[in-house]
């Protein structure tokens, strides 16, 4: 089955992509998604915008790379990945990740797994514009220690 | 004798901004980025300053995230930036 990463400027429609994803393949018996989108305030400020930038090419390798690991550890059928790049205003969706499997637990575990991977390891960088002007948004500890609890160790918030 | 390395050059995010440019090509006889961090940092002004010793850079190296000790080979494509964040 198939697994797949966009990489978009445009929006995209949650319902098509979820019937997409399941489409034909009747072992299905559970679909599991996140969705992120653009919050109005951040570490207390109020978020007029954002310009997400990436690196292509690392990006898809990496959430390819993801998709490897997580079909490893749990037992699903597909899974999709999106994530948007540009302008963006809040309450816009940005980041799509969705996964079937026959019963539940594995696709809850492999969403929570590829959100958790792509906050540490996919190259994204989010610069929002507030009433103090515009700045790059800190990665987060908290996020790397998501990625801890399924055994992997990521680095990405600490200086050496 | 130093073996030369042609480095394709790549910066993101913050470090882009600092440094003035996304991309630029090397010539260098370094052979790990650790060094080659040393060589560009030792240019002085932007570059000493987005990429000193202390900040958070990540590091890829033919666009997987790697450690300061990976090997240079002829024709690779270097990385730095700042820690990600994408979701």
């Amino acid at each position: 089955m198939s697994f797949t990463v966009s990489i978009q400027t445009q929006d995209f429609d949650v319902s098509q992509e979820l019937a997409v994803l399941r489409a034909g393949d009747a072992r299905v018996g559970a679909v599991c998604s996140f969705l992120g989108t653009v919050r109005e305030r951040n570490d207390g400020s109020s978020v007029a915008s954002m310009e997400l930038e990436h690196y292509p090419g690392m990006t898809e390798k990496s959430i390819s790379a993801m998709m490897d690991e997580a079909k490893k550890r749990f037992d699903i059928f597909a899974a999709r990945v999106i994530h948007r790049v540009g302008l963006l205003h809040p309450e816009d969706q940005i980041v799509f990740v969705a996964v079937t499997s026959a019963h539940r637990g594995e696709s809850f575990k492999a969403c929570e797994f590829l959100m958790d991977y792509l906050k540490t390891q996919a190259p994204f960088w989010k610069k929002e514009v507030t009433p103090e002007g515009a700045r790059w948004v800190d990665a987060r500890v908290s996020d790397d220690q998501a990625l801890a609890r399924w055994g992997i160790e990521a680095s990405n918030s600490t200086a050496p | 004798m130093s073996v030369t390395y042609n480095v394709n050059l790549k910066y993101f995010a913050s470090i882009r901004e600092a440094i003035g440019q996304g991309s630029e090509s090397v010539s260098t006889q370094t052979a790990t980025l650790q060094a080659l961090r040393d060589e560009l940092i030792a240019r002085g002004g932007a570059y000493a300053e987005a990429l000193a010793h202390g900040r958070a850079v990540r590091m890829a190296l033919n666009q997987d995230l790697c450690d300061a000790s990976a090997a240079l080979s002829e024709g690779c494509e270097v990385a730095f930036f700042p820690p990600v964040t994408g979701g």
